[in-house]
C-alpha cells in the first residue's frame, strides 16, 4: 500500500499553503518540493560541519570532506556506478551535459562527425552541441518522432553511421513522458564505435537507474527534480573516457601543481570539478536519494503513471481536450483544450490552485514537430493523490467552460488554433 | 464577476477569434516583430505612416486570448492618429495594466477590459507585447532613419 497522506506529511510545503491559498502541485517535471529531512540535512550541513573540503588541515574540514564525499559515494550507488571517480558533481544536469560537449566534444569532433541527437530533446541536450558543432565542424543530426510519441528506431538505425561519434538522447521526454528503450540505442551506438550520452533528468525520479546495465558512456541528472536541493547535479562518465578528457572549468581544488604558465591536473574526480563545490547540496541530494529509495523508486514510478495514466484517460474524454502521450509513459500528461492556448488554460487553472505548465518546455523541436505553439503539461510526484487528477480534471472542465465558444468553434474547424 | 470572467470577457474572447486588422500590409513603411520568449507569443506589426500619423496598421501572429485581443484593440484605436499619441497611447497602456495608472483615456474605450490582468501578473506580458512592439516601431531613431530614406527618394 502505498501510504500518499503519509508521504505529504514528509514535505513542508504541501502541508501548508503556501500564498494562502489551495495548491495542487503539479510541475514536478519542472521541479518536485523538498522532504523536511532533505531541508534539515542542509541546515545541519551549515550549522555543524561547514567548512572547505579537501584542503583544511582540521578535524572540521575532514568532516566536511567526508560528507561530501560520502554524498558522491551514495550517488555512484544510486546509479549502479562502477565507483565514485565517475560521478562529477556540477550545478545540474544542463551543466553535466555541458561539461561532456565542452571536454569530450571540443577536444574529438571533426569536421564530417556527426552528433545524433533526437526531436525530443530538452533544449539543455540541443543548444551545447549547436555551440560545439559551430567551433568543430561537426555535424548534428536528429532521430525523428513517430505518430505514436515514440522515437523511430527504423529512422535511427538509417541515420546512424561510421561518421556518428555521440548519440546523444532523452531517457524520458518532459514533454511526452516517453521512456526510450537506452539500451537498444546503446548497443547499436557501440556497434559502430559512438558514444552515448543520456539525459536522465526525468528517469532518475521515477525508476531504478543502472548505467552499467544500460551500458551509457555519460548519464547527466537535476538534483531538484528528485526532491533534492536545487544548484546540485550530477554527470556520470565512464572513469577511462573522463580520464582521456581534457579538464572543463579552471580553477581551484582540480590541480595537481600548478606554475604560472601552465599546470597539471587532479585525479578523478576532482579533475573536474573547479572552485568550492556545493558542499551542502551534495549533502542534501545524498538525503533525498536516501529518501527516494526509501520509499522506492519502482513504487515511486508505479504510483506517479497511475496518477498520469487517469489523468490521461479522463482529460481525452472531455471533449476539445487532446492529449500527447505515448502507449506507456512516464508520470508526465502534455495536452492542449482546442481554440484555447495553453497560457489562457494554465491561467485559469492557477485561479483554481493548480499548478501546472504551459509552454514550449524547453523542447522547441518538439513543439514544432507536434505542430503546436505549446501544450499544458501536468506532471505527477510521490506525494500527489487521486483527489488533485479530480482537481485538475474540474479545473480543465472549468476552463471549457468559459471558453466554450472557443472550444466549440475550434472543434468545428480543426483548421484554427 | 470574478476575476477570470472580467480577464476573459465576451469581448476579449471576441478580438481572439476575430482579430481586427489581422494580415499583411503591402507598401509597409514599418514592420517590427515582437516575441515573448518565456511564451511563445510573437506579433509582427506592419505600419504605414504619412505625415506623422498612423495612415494604416495591421498584425500578424500568434499567442494567448490576451495577447491577440490586445494587439486587435490595439489597432482599432491608432489608425489615425499621430506618431506622438501612439506613443503616449502604448506607455499609458503599459501604466494602466501594470497597475502604474489607475484610469484609462476614454478615447481608449473597451481597451480599460484589460484591468483584470492585473490579478494574473503572469499574464501582463502578454497583453503588453503588442504595445512594447508598437514602441519599438515607433522609435525616434527609426523616425529619423526613415525620413531621410525618404529624402533620398
Amino acid at each position: 500500500m502505498f501510504d500518499v497522506d503519509k508521504i505529504r506529511g514528509d514535505f513542508p510545503l504541501l502541508s501548508q499553503s503556501p500564498q494562502g491559498r489551495r495548491l495542487v502541485y503539479l510541475d514536478n517535471a519542472a521541479t518536485t518540493q523538498k522532504p523536511a529531512v532533505v531541508i534539515e540535512a542542509i541546515g545541519r550541513f551549515y550549522e555543524t560541519c561547514n567548512a572547505n573540503v579537501h584542503r583544511g588541515a582540521y578535524a572540521l574540514a575532514e568532516a566536511a570532506t567526508e560528507a561530501y564525499e560520502r554524498a558522491r559515494r551514495r550517488v555512484a550507488r544510486f546509479l549502479h556506478a562502477p565507483g565514485p571517480e565517475g560521478i562529477i558533481f556540477t550545478r545540474n544536469a544542463t551543466e553535466a551535459i555541458n561539461l561532456v560537449a565542452y571536454s569530450w566534444g571540443l577536444s574529438q569532433l571533426k569536421p564530417g562527425d556527426e552528433i545524433l541527437l533526437t526531436e525530443m530533446e530538452h533544449h539543455s541536450n540541443l543548444v551545447p552541441w549547436h555551440l560545439v558543432a559551430a567551433r568543430t565542424g561537426a555535424r548534428i543530426r536528429a532521430v525523428p518522432l513517430r505518430e505514436d510519441y515514440e522515437l523511430d528506431l527504423e529512422a535511427f538505425y538509417r541515420l546512424l553511421s561510421a561518421r556518428t561519434r555521440l548519440v546523444a538522447l532523452v531517457h524520458v521526454s518532459n514533454v511526452l513522458g516517453t521512456i526510450n528503450p537506452v539500451r537498444e540505442f546503446v548497443q547499436a551506438a557501440h556497434d559502430l564505435g559512438a558514444l552515448v550520452l543520456v539525459d536522465g533528468a526525468q528517469a532518475v525520479p521515477h525508476m531504478p537507474v543502472d548505467v552499467q546495465e544500460l551500458g551509457v558512456d555519460f548519464y547527466a541528472f537535476s538534483g531538484h527534480k528528485i526532491c533534492g536541493p536545487t544548484g546540485i547535479g550530477v554527470l556520470y562518465g565512464r572513469p577511462e573516457l573522463l580520464e582521456a578528457m581534457p579538464p572543463f572549468l579552471g580553477g581551484g581544488d582540480m590541480i595537481n601543481e600548478v606554475w604560472v604558465d601552465r599546470s597539471t591536473y587532479a585525479e578523478l574526480p576532482h579533475k573536474f570539478e573547479a572552485g568550492t563545490p556545493h558542499l551542502a547540496g551534495a549533502v542534501g541530494l545524498e538525503v533525498a536519494l536516501d529518501y527516494v529509495e526509501g520509499i522506492g523508486l519502482d513504487r515511486i514510478g508505479a504510483w506517479s503513471r497511475r496518477l498520469a495514466d487517469r489523468a490521461a484517460r479522463e482529460l481525452s474524454s472531455i471533449p476539445g481536450v487532446r492529449v500527447y502521450r505515448p502507449r506507456e509513459g512516464s508520470g508526465v500528461v502534455s495536452f492542449t483544450l482546442a481554440g484555447v492556448h495553453a497560457h489562457d488554460l494554465a491561467t485559469v487553472l492557477d485561479a483554481e490552485g493548480v499548478a501546472i505548465r504551459a509552454g514550449h518546455h524547453c523542447a522547441q523541436p518538439l513543439m514544432r514537430r507536434l505542430g503546436l505553439q505549446a501544450t499544458a503539461r501536468a506532471s505527477f510526484y510521490l506525494y500527489n493523490t487521486e483527489e488533485e487528477v479530480e482537481a485538475l480534471l474540474e479545473a480543465v472542465r472549468k476552463a471549457a467552460r468559459l471558453f466554450a465558444p472557443l472550444v466549440e468553434r475550434a472543434i468545428r474547424s480543426p483548421v484554427q488554433g | 464577476m470574478d476575476a477570470l470572467g472580467e480577464l476573459y470577457s465576451e469581448l476579449i474572447l471576441e478580438h481572439y477569434t476575430h482579430p481586427r486588422n489581422y494580415g499583411d500590409l503591402p507598401g509597409a513603411d514599418r514592420v517590427e516583430e515582437g516575441y515573448n520568449q518565456s511564451c511563445g507569443d510573437r506579433v509582427v506589426l506592419l505600419l504605414k505612416l504619412r505625415d506623422g500619423r498612423i495612415e494604416d496598421i495591421r498584425f500578424r501572429g500568434y499567442g494567448c486570448a490576451i495577447s491577440i485581443a490586445s494587439a486587435s484593440l490595439m489597432t482599432e484605436h491608432l489608425k489615425g492618429r499621430t506618431i506622438q499619441e501612439a506613443r503616449a497611447f502604448a506607455q499609458e497602456f503599459k501604466d494602466f495594466v501594470t497597475g502604474k495608472r489607475e484610469k484609462l483615456s476614454p478615447t481608449l474605450g473597451p481597451l480599460v477590459l484589460f484591468r483584470g490582468v492585473g490579478r494574473f501578473p503572469m499574464r501582463v506580458k502578454c497583453a503588453t507585447l503588442p504595445w512594447h512592439t508598437l514602441s519599438l516601431a515607433l522609435e525616434e531613431k527609426n523616425a529619423s532613419q526613415e525620413e531621410e530614406e525618404k529624402e533620398i527618394t
